[in-house]
């Protein structure tokens, strides 16, 4: 059964670049076409002083400069086969443009069970500050554990 | 793009078709997003957790509806976006996301627009549903 003790624990905090080839990769992998996330002149149009991130990339550098991303699974005591994405939210506070280099704070903000035990709803919140300090965004997830029950 | 200053409840303003996720779509993002979980690529290890196949990354779902979304408004409106993974996406779904206005809010002092969206497959089954508030 998941750790209910873990509950306001810190996870190790990331640091993560926003790096050029990767973010490519990123929209290729996508088909992602609009210019503004290409395109340093669109871009400037648009306000930005450098190319933005696509809406959901602050999730994929966060994984990709965690040195053990499936971490909290080992603090709650669950593994990779039993968890489903339940809920994502982002909170924009400031860009996050080609060049950042973010810091991801990240803990376990509540973790409850559902439908008699048979699943947890783990929430884990990262706070996202650039190098400058400047605090761009607010990243909440929900994890779903489906748990082994007994029959 | 829209004028989204101009944007009243009720108003269509999301709404692109995405082609069918395919298993090298799977590989693909698995390594551009640093989500290495082989429950999406590895077909041994999603059996053995009980599944029939591979399925989609939420997160690479939820970046369908993000492009259809700044397709849509500029990027910079953008203040918060949030989804709820209703059902698993399998392979081969073809994706169609949508948004309307839902209401016209406040948002920390701004004049904004809250939009309520879905993703759904080629079915009409629901895979995601979600919102956005974007500044007016």
């Amino acid at each position: 059964m998941v750790d209910h003790s873990a509950v306001g624990r810190r996870l190790a905090s990331v640091t993560a670049r926003v790096e050029p080839g990767q973010l490519r990769f990123f929209r290729a992998t996508l088909g992602e076409a609009n210019p503004v996330y290409s395109d340093a002149e669109a871009a400037k149009a648009a306000g930005y002083a450098a190319t933005p991130v696509p809406p959901t990339y602050l999730f994929c550098l966060e994984m990709m400069g965690s040195e053990h991303a499936f971490e909290f699974l080992d603090i709650i005591g669950a593994d990779l086969s039993q968890i489903l994405h339940g809920e994502q939210r982002f909170s924009y506070k400031a860009p996050v443009m080609l060049g950042d280099t973010l810091r991801f704070e990240p803990r376990i903000a509540a973790i409850t069970d559902k439908k008699g035990g048979a699943m947890t709803l783990a929430v884990i919140e990262t706070r996202v500050t650039n190098q400058h300090g400047a605090h761009v965004a607010d990243c909440a997830r929900t994890v779903v554990i489906l748990n082994k029950v007994a029959a | 793009m829209s004028e989204t200053h101009r944007l009243s409840v009720g108003d269509r303003v999301v709404h692109k078709a995405f082609p069918p996720i395919t298993r090298h779509k799977l590989a693909l993002y698995c390594g551009a997003s640093g989500d290495h979980n082989p429950i999406h690529v590895d077909i041994d290890f999603a059996k053995a957790a009980g599944y029939p196949d591979v399925f989609a990354h939420g997160m690479l779902v939820m970046a369908c509806l993000g492009q259809a979304l700044t397709d849509a408004v500029p990027p910079q409106r953008l203040r918060t976006f949030a989804t709820r993974f209703v059902a698993i996406t399998q392979l081969g779904a073809q994706l169609t996301c949508e948004g309307h206005v839902a209401e016209l809010v406040d948002h920390e002092g701004e004049r904004c627009a809250k939009l309520a969206l879905t993703t759904k497959d080629e079915n009409g089954d629901v895979k995601l549903s979600g919102e956005a508030v974007i500044a007016l």
